[in-house]
Formats: structure tokens, C-alpha cells, sequence
């Protein structure tokens, strides 16, 4: 226990970078993710095409995966950035904009398909049909599993801690090292400071799921 | 008739590859060194020289993995600066190198080996501290390492601690290199899960340099000498590295002591730095001053 107060600075500089880099991540997965999802369902084929590879390929890789292809390849290829944490954050959100397009396109097969012929009906082009009649609805359904990727995202930026950034999972291991007769109660720490940004998620989700909640 | 000539140059051609690749061979096995066997030593009774020499065999621990000091090659023979420290030893104790067991060890089982009699002795880049000293005794130290820089190649604007001051440095995260570079030279710590692992940003350009105990670099050097290169010879911390064997075994840890003090009047030590670690670290060391405590 004490090797947690006598460590707080550390704890809580790793927790900070943790939830910068959950949060600027998620919003870029959230953006990308469903303008993904958005050129699934888009009448143009190659959109379809290109989002469909790209989820496919990216969704079905392991993380570590981006992440080294992030940190090490892309530098060899030219694109070299001083702060690793960017690296993280492209590997991070690169990854979770593929599972985020997935739900919404689950989302959007939940509207039915009446609500779109009878928008096209009206003489709506299929951008209008998209953001005004199918994605407010369809993003509506989707909260509880975009909370869960949102949940799996935290949790996944602990592999950053191997790729150079010293967030909370690395001031972990720094700290098991220089107190390896309290391995335990370091690790403690760290679940600790995961579970501050993630059972509040687990929370904000029931609530803004009881308001914005649609019934059909 | 052209076939068969051309079939016959062929067989020539890898006849001649073949006699080629086997000269090859022959001629890696002879950089292990023989150090001189001393012809009939005599020793006290019932001392450990004694009990070595007479049995003709010596079982010594080192590292199999750290080039430069104790590596094992695809021949099965370890080769390295700790190596050749073994060798001399067992030569003065009329042990010639064939006759010397090597056994692994690492970090973690050091002190356990000598505990149990696995090993007679161990030359393992192996650092003295108070806290090993409890367990063990140390003879030596034969070399004092410490922290140094490695750089890129191209390189010229790092050669000393002080220059990295508020630029990216990488190393190991928890060490004690990296607590070092941080709070006493202001570096940029870029944390990394093994050295090896920082290689990459530091051939990316993205850290300047790299921080640990430069036989690690310089290993890393040995392996890639066009790509990375020492900041400097020059180290900023100490880990002196001493010869381990059972505690209490005095008239032994004195009688190495002796021999280390012989082998740096003679030449030998110099010698043997030369053939292994002097390849990447051209100053060559001086034998640092036997701690006969």
C-alpha cells in the first residue's frame, strides 16, 4: 500500500497520459469510425470497397501489430515524429474506428428500411437520408457495444507502455522494477487508476442510453 | 562434350567453394585462443588450486549471450573477454582450455551456482556490490565497466553525458542507466522494454542516443558497426566486475588476485582485451585495482 502514496506523482502523470490517449483517440475513432460505416452503406462502390478492406484488414490484426507498424515502420518510411505518443494514438485509433464502424453499420441495418425509401421517396439526396433519418437512430441503438469498444480502447492503450510512451502500464513496470518486494501492490495501483476512467464510462453509458434510448 | 566440360568446371567451381568454406572454418576455431598451460603448478595442500590442478578440470561460469565477453558461437565454444579471463586462470592452474567446463550462467542464478559447487568459479560481467557480497566472495575487479552512450554513425554532436541534455535518450525503463541520464544529465527518457528494443528509434532518428553499460553497446556495436558507434570510451558511472567463488575461500580469491595482477605484468590481459572487446572499445583497459578486502 504504501508504495502507492509514496508513488502518487507517478501514478497520476501515467494516468493523465492513459486518458489523453484514450480520449484523443476515441474521438478520432468515433469520427473516422463512422464515416466508415457511412461509406459501408454509400450506393458508391469503391467507398464500399475501400471501407470493407480496411475493416476487414485492420480488425483482424493484433495491436501490437499497429503499434509497431506506428512506431517503427512508419518512421523507416519517412514519417518520423519526435513524440511517440503520436504513434500511439495513430495505432490506437486506427484500430478502434474498425470495430466503431462495425457497430454503427450494425446500428444502421437496425433502422428499417422503410425510413430510407420513404426519406428517398420525399426527394432527400442520400447524404440527407444518412445524417438526417438513418445515423441519429442507428447511433442511438449502438451506445452500450460503442461503450464497450470505447472500454476495450483504455484498456488497450496500456500497449503503448511497450512502445515508448510512459503512460500508466509503464510507470507499472518502472515501478515493479524498483520495488520488487511489492509487485502486488504496484499493480494494484495501476488497476486502480484503469478502473477511474472506466467504471465512470460503464456509468455515463446507462445514463445516456436512458436518454437518448428510442423505442421501435 | 561441351556439357561434360562445362560439368567438369562446375565440379571444379564447388570443389574449390568447398575448400574455401572448410579454410574458413579452420580459421575461426583458431581465434579461440590457448593460453600457455602451466607445467606441473604446485600448491598447498588442501587448497582449492590444489584440488583443481591435480583433478585436471575446472567447471567456470559465464555468459552465453553477451557478445565481446561471453558469447557462445555455433561451435559450442564461448568466446569473449570473461572467457579468456577464465582461460588464463585455468592455465596457470595447469588446466589446458579443452579440459574447462562453461556453463551458463545469467543474472538471476549467479550466486545460487556458486553456492551449490555447480561452478568453481564465474566470469559473467559480473558487478561487485555489498548485497552480492554476503553470498559470494569476489576476486578482481579484471575490468570496471559503466554507463555509456551509443550513438548513430554519422554522429558527431554527442560525446559526452553532458550533451544530451533535453534531447531523446533511450534505455530500458526502471534502470538504474535511465534514473541516471534523466536526473543528473536532463535527458528526454524514451522508455523501452529491452535495449534492443531501442534500436530502432535510434536508427529512425527519433532518439539520439542510447544509454546503458557500454559492454551492452558495445556489443550492439559489434553486431552492427556500420550502423551505431560508441558516443565515446569514455564511461560515467563504475561497475566494477569481479570473479566469483565461495565465500570464505580466501587463500583462493587471493591466489586469482595474484594471478590477475601477473597476467597485466605479462601482457596477457591486454592481450586477451585486444582479441575480444578491444575490437569495439579501442582504449584498452588497465587492470583496475585488486580490492583485497
Amino acid at each position: 500500500m504504501d508504495v502507492i502514496i509514496e508513488n502518487l506523482p507517478a501514478y497520476v502523470d501515467g494516468f493523465l497520459r492513459t486518458l489523453f490517449l484514450s480520449v484523443v483517440s476515441g474521438i478520432i475513432a468515433l469520427i473516422f469510425g463512422t464515416l466508415l460505416a457511412a461509406a459501408r452503406v454509400s450506393p458508391i462502390a469503391a467507398l464500399r470497397g475501400f471501407s470493407m478492406t480496411y475493416v476487414e484488414i485492420v480488425r483482424n490484426t493484433p495491436l501490437t501489430i499497429a503499434f509497431f507498424f506506428a512506431a517503427v515502420v512508419l518512421p523507416r518510411l519517412g514519417v518520423t515524429f519526435q513524440q511517440f505518443e503520436v504513434a500511439a494514438i495513430i495505432a490506437l485509433s486506427a484500430y478502434t474506428s474498425a470495430f466503431i464502424a462495425e457497430a454503427v453499420r450494425s446500428g444502421v441495418n437496425s433502422v428499417p428500411v422503410g425510413q430510407a425509401e420513404a426519406a428517398r421517396s420525399i426527394g432527400m439526396k442520400f447524404s440527407q437520408v444518412l445524417s438526417l433519418i438513418i445515423l441519429p437512430q442507428a447511433l442511438r441503438t449502438v451506445i452500450p457495444p460503442m461503450i464497450n469498444i470505447l472500454i476495450a480502447l483504455v484498456k488497450n492503450s496500456s500497449v503503448a507502455g511497450a512502445f515508448y510512451v510512459l503512460e500508466l502500464f509503464g510507470y507499472g513496470r518502472q515501478l515493479a522494477n524498483a520495488n520488487g518486494d511489492a509487485v502486488l501492490w504496484v499493480l494494484v495501483g495501476v488497476a486502480f487508476f484503469y478502473l477511474l476512467i472506466t467504471v465512470p464510462l460503464g456509468y455515463v453509458a446507462t445514463l445516456v442510453e436512458r436518454k437518448v434510448a428510442i423505442s421501435r | 562434350m561441351e556439357f561434360l566440360t562445362r560439368r567438369k568446371s562446375l565440379l571444379v567451381a564447388a570443389s574449390a567453394a568447398l575448400a574455401l568454406s572448410l579454410s574458413a572454418c579452420g580459421g575461426s576455431t583458431s581465434t579461440t585462443s590457448n593460453p600457455p598451460v602451466a607445467e606441473k603448478p604446485s600448491f598447498a595442500a588442501d587448497t582449492t588450486m590444489a584440488k583443481l590442478s591435480s583433478a585436471g578440470k575446472i567447471v567456470i561460469g559465464t555468459k552465453f549471450d553477451q557478445p565481446l565477453f561471453g558469447q557462445k558461437g555455433l561451435d559450442g565454444k564461448p568466446v569473449g573477454f570473461d572467457v579468456e579471463m577464465g582461460k588464463l586462470i585455468a592455465g596457470k592452474l595447469g588446466i589446458p582450455a579443452d579440459k574447462i567446463e562453461w556453463k551458463e550462467t545469467v543474472s538471476a542464478n549467479r550466486e545460487q551456482f556458486i553456492k551449490n559447487g555447480d561452478v568453481d568459479i564465474i566470469v559473467a560481467t559480473y558487478t561487485i556490490n555489498d548485497k552480492r557480497k554476503t553470498e559470494v566472495d569476489f576476486a578482481g575487479p579484471y575490468y570496471e565497466a559503466g554507463q555509456a552512450l551509443m550513438v548513430n554513425k554519422d554522429n558527431t554532436s554527442i560525446t559526452k553525458p553532458e550533451d544530451v541534455k533535453g534531447k531523446n535518450v533511450c534505455s530500458v525503463t526502471g534502470s538504474t542507466p535511465a534514473a541516471t541520464i534523466v536526473e543528473k544529465y536532463g535527458a528526454v527518457l524514451v522508455p523501452a522494454a529491452t535495449y534492443s528494443a531501442c534500436l530502432e528509434p535510434l536508427r529512425n532518428k527519433q532518439v539520439e542516443a542510447i544509454t546503458t553499460d557500454n559492454v551492452i553497446l558495445a556489443g550492439f556495436v559489434a553486431k552492427e558497426p556500420e550502423a551505431f558507434k560508441l558516443a565515446s570510451d569514455q564511461t560515467f558511472t563504475k561497475e566494477p566486475y569481479g570473479i566469483g567463488l565461495k565465500k570464505n575461500d580466501t587463500a583462493f580469491r587471493m591466489w586469482i588476485n595474484d594471478q590477475l595482477e601477473a597476467f597485466a605484468k605479462d601482457g596477457s590481459y591486454k592481450k586477451a582485451w585486444e582479441a575480444t572487446a578491444g575490437t569495439v572499445i579501442k582504449t584498452a583497459p588497465e587492470l583496475p585495482a585488486i580490492n583485497r578486502y
